[in-house]
């Protein structure tokens, strides 16, 4: 019963020509290439990798920037994901939403494939980024990893000043100059919202920062790499609710420029930040569609149960 | 957890589109991370080759003495290298005599110091006092073995004449030991004993218990395997200890069945002779050496696995 | 009064007194032994005592701090290296398979295993066949102590350090071993310096393990190929052999005071390390 509407892929006709332009327009960020070629921007990039959809068609507002093709997952022999079949589109925030077990993170973490970190976890089925299938033991995980940026629940700023937490991703691939990198982190600072407050710490530690300011630093520390993909694993759980309001500010200014999939267990904050909605239960994925439509009009009765509050 | 990253560097890599510069930058990463985990392996397997070889040597080393010897070695109630008799009677004795009387006397001074520290000690005390408890643990053997040949043994010969004749002897060298591993059980009593959850404690106390009956009744069972793997671990060390024992214990070669008189340690016998020794003497110190060895590995071995099943439970 | 209540009370001020004395009692002992130290080692020292070589009679004892000092680097450096990179396999790698279980094991037991059997094994692996007494011999003694002390103490470090920050790194795109030496060690640093400091003071105090390695010597040794002067032998042997010398005995207590309070100073600086950071 989960299969009728998984293959769902939303349209918007509205606002199509506007991401082409904003999106070419992403390149504005200092350093002169971007970590493994992404979508739009520079030439090599592109060329290298040709049957994805080319930047500026037609297409690109329905461009399938992951596909999830059959995806079954197991710790161990507990079946955790079951027959999961999606697109999150390009340049949307899609929102994975469901009760506490119901496989949303775990999908999430699929995406990067941090489960490889763990013996006894098992994934099959088929994850297409851009037309390419990274759960293939072939494709390096590393680099998977740096263009699928990852933010977790709970801030996870690394035992090192804020300067060196945003550089840390940035070194990992490309050799900048001190200048660059200087600038680099700004940047990523500006981006994230955080670099009035910190301008004056960089040196500090990044764990002396309040929650918020910890976890939009874990946002920086995202973007600096300049990933394709940005995945949100339930960001604002541990924040007060100003920080969150922070957080989900930057989520629509970063969607311009990043496709982004967020878990969250806060329904009204998937009703605020995201396009598109998915809702999981027991490791099925239920519906998948506009974020207003489900709100409104959900096709199932267990998502209609849930947002109604019957359980949860 | 590293199956996929050893399939993709055998097999041909695709590298999602990488630019030169970031494909040179993997494949050095990958082969430094296949060293670094190699490496520190190697490392890590040191510690099983480090005691093949104790083991090893101590047999090879003593092996010449036990085919001269045979099992009198470990009957003979006489050493004395002069006329080539070596029976290991007498240290084994002592070793175990003089272990025995620190634990009697360590453990329950160590309890008692441990439940003051956790239960009744002031709040403001309860820091301080138990961070000198664990540097004096740390303070250095050879004090102990010092000031028990200068200061308690002349009190022992002075004030107990009938019983220390000598002032140095099994006794004393057991005080000694007793006086070193107090710290030490203190402070890994205290540390099993603080691992009870606080609403445990609180819960017993919430009954109307006393401070006594939450200790016997609430914490030492909770605790019980950890108290007593601290107390077998003091008794490894009280086994093996060399210096604190030596200046005190007599250094008297002839078994001598009481508790008071003087005799040796296998650890004393080994540091007072092993300098000197050579030839069959020095093989059957060696061998001596193995023994005490083995009886502290088992000894050690048991406390560890005591202690493993309290840490595992640990917060 | 209840009368069961009062029986009960009267056995909990029982025991309470006991321990309050069993408290007394061991530190009563302890105090003992630190007031001997401070009256029998004052006396004597002096500058002259760190900077004159031991001699037959008089003298001081700076050839045998400097040799101790040189043999606890050398054992300090080399143990550290092998310890935190063993420790950093199991906490990192070895995960709760065998094996990783089987060394922790052993690890743990030679953690605690008498210091003179080390004498022993160095004696026959390496004095043997060289034919004579070395301060490298020395060194690799207290080397050998050492090592399992900073292995416990980097795996616990390091398993201290959250798994989310491992995630985290990853998700970057950090290769393992970066990820290792970048987050998880910048993290456990405060933890695995404590660590090493306190097996360095462990090792500094040693005396037995010295006694069939590196000897003694009454020269300023700097050829660690030949007998090597040290504190702790220097202390038993003016205490045995040399203990008809009055002065002997007393340059002995003035280095254990000297000996001590190294220990204990590297003791209180490891705990100060891991509270601030704490």
């Amino acid at each position: 019963m989960t299969q009728t509407q998984a293959y769902f892929a939303p349209v918007f006709a509205d606002d199509g020509a506007t991401t082409v332009r904003e999106r070419s327009g992403e390149r504005q960020a200092p350093g002169n290439r971007s970590v493994a070629g992404s979508a739009a921007g520079s030439d090599s990039a592109t060329q290298s990798r040709g049957d994805s959809a080319t930047p500026g068609s037609e297409q690109s507002e329905h461009e399938a920037k992951l596909l999830v093709r059959n995806l079954n997952f197991h710790y161990g022999k507990f079946q955790a994901l079951k027959d999961i079949s999606m697109t999150v589109p390009a340049n949307r925030v899609t929102a994975f939403i469901g009760p506490s077990g119901c496989g949303k993170s775990t999908l999430l973490r699929c995406f990067n494939r941090i489960h490889d970190l763990y013996p006894g976890l098992k994934t099959e089925g088929e994850l297409l980024l851009d037309g390419q299938n990274v759960l293939d033991r072939r494709v390096d995980v590393n680099l998977l990893r740096a263009r699928i940026g990852m933010v977790f629940q709970k801030p996870t700023p690394f035992p090192m000043s804020v300067y060196d937490n945003i550089a840390f991703g940035v070194k990992l691939y490309e050799r900048l100059s001190r200048r660059e990198m200087d600038e680099r982190v700004e940047w990523a600072l500006k981006k994230a919202a955080l670099w009035g407050e910190v301008k004056d710490k960089l040196r500090q530690s990044g764990q002396a920062l309040s929650g918020g300011q910890q976890q939009r630093l874990c946002i920086a520390r995202t973007i600096a790499v300049r990933p394709e993909v940005i995945l949100l694993d339930e960001p604002t759980s541990a924040l007060d609710p100003i920080s969150t309001g922070y957080i989900e500010d930057l989520i629509n200014e970063l969607k311009r420029d990043y496709t982004i999939v967020i878990v969250t267990h806060n329904m009204q904050q998937a009703a605020r930040v995201s396009d598109i909605t998915a809702f999981m239960y027991l490791g099925e994925l239920i519906e998948c569609d506009a974020t207003d439509t489900i709100f409104t009009h959900p096709a199932h009765r267990q998502t209609e149960d849930y947002i109604t509050g019957r359980y949860g | 957890m590293t199956s996929s990253r050893n399939v993709s560097a055998r097999q041909q890599q695709d590298l999602l589109g990488a630019n030169e510069r970031e494909q040179s930058a993997l494949r050095r990463n990958g082969v430094i991370d296949k060293l670094f985990e190699k490496g520190t392996l190697t490392l890590a397997l040191a510690v099983l080759v480090l005691l093949a070889t104790i083991m090893g040597s101590l047999v090879a080393a003593g092996w010449p003495a036990f085919q001269e010897l045979g099992w009198s070695f470990f009957t003979g109630d006489r050493w004395a290298a002069n006329i080539e008799r070596f029976g290991a009677l007498p240290a084994i004795y002592g070793t175990l005599v003089t272990s025995l009387i620190a634990i009697i006397i360590a453990v329950p001074v160590s309890l008692g110091i441990a439940i003051f520290l956790t239960e009744m000690c002031p709040v403001a005390l309860r820091r301080p006092l138990g961070t000198m408890v664990e540097l004096l643990a740390g303070v250095p053997s050879i004090i102990y073995g010092m000031w028990g040949v200068e200061v308690l043994s002349p009190f022992l010969r002075d004030h107990f004449p009938a019983l220390f004749p000598a002032g140095t002897g099994l006794t004393t060298a057991g005080l000694i030991l007793a006086i070193m591993i107090i710290p030490f059980i203190t402070a890994i009593t205290r540390d099993v004993m603080v691992t009870v959850p606080p609403m445990m404690r609180e819960s017993a106390y919430g009954l109307g218990c006393t401070t006594w009956e939450v200790v016997r009744n609430v914490i030492f069972p909770s605790v019980r395997g950890g108290i007593v793997g601290g107390v077998i671990l003091g008794l490894g060390r009280a086994l093996g200890e060399t210096m604190a024992v030596t200046f005190v214990i007599g250094n008297s070669l002839f078994l001598n069945p009481t508790l008071t008189g003087q005799g040796t340690s296998i650890a004393a016998l080994i540091a007072n002779q092993f300098p000197e020794a050579d030839g069959l003497q020095r093989s059957a110190l060696l061998l001596l050496g193995l023994v005490l060895f083995v009886i502290t590995f088992i000894v050690l071995a048991i406390a560890r696995l005591m202690l493993r099943r309290i840490e595992n439970r640990a917060p | 009064m209840n009368p069961v209540y009062q029986r009960r009370r009267r056995l909990n001020r029982f025991v309470m007194v006991l321990c309050l004395s069993a408290a007394l009692f061991g530190i009563a002992w302890l105090l003992m032994i630190l007031v001997s130290l401070l009256i029998e080692g004052l006396p004597a020292l002096s500058p002259s005592v760190f900077f004159e070589r031991t001699r037959m009679s008089d003298g001081g004892l700076g050839n045998a701090i400097l040799g101790s000092l040189v043999m606890t680097a050398l054992a300090t450096a080399g143990g550290s290296i092998v310890g935190i990179a063993a420790g950093t396999w199991l906490a990192e790698y070895g995960g709760r398979s065998h094996l990783a279980n089987t060394i922790r094991f052993i690890n743990d037991v030679l953690l605690s295993a008498p210091s003179i059997i080390i004498g022993l094994y160095i004696y026959a692996i390496i004095v043997l066949p060289m034919g004579h007494f070395s301060g490298w011999a020395g060194a690799a003694s207290l080397m050998v102590l050492i090592i399992p002390v900073v292995i416990r103490s980097t795996e616990d470090m390091l398993l201290l350090v959250p798994g989310t920050l491992r995630e985290a790194a990853s998700a970057l795109g950090a290769h393992r071993w970066w990820v290792v030496i970048r987050v998880c060690y910048t993290g456990a640093r405060a933890g695995i310096i404590t660590g090493i400091l306190l097996g360095c003071a462990r090792i500094s105090g040693e005396t037995a393990p010295l006694l069939f390695t590196a000897l003694n010597s009454n020269q300023w040794v700097f050829n660690l190929n030949s007998e090597m002067p040290n504190l702790p032998m220097v202390l038993y042997q003016n205490m045995t052999i040399n203990s008809f010398i009055p002065a002997k005995v007393e340059l002995a207590w003035t280095g254990a005071l000297i000996l001590t309070a190294a220990v204990l100073i590297l003791n209180i600086l490891a705990r100060v390390i891991s509270a601030r950071k704490g």
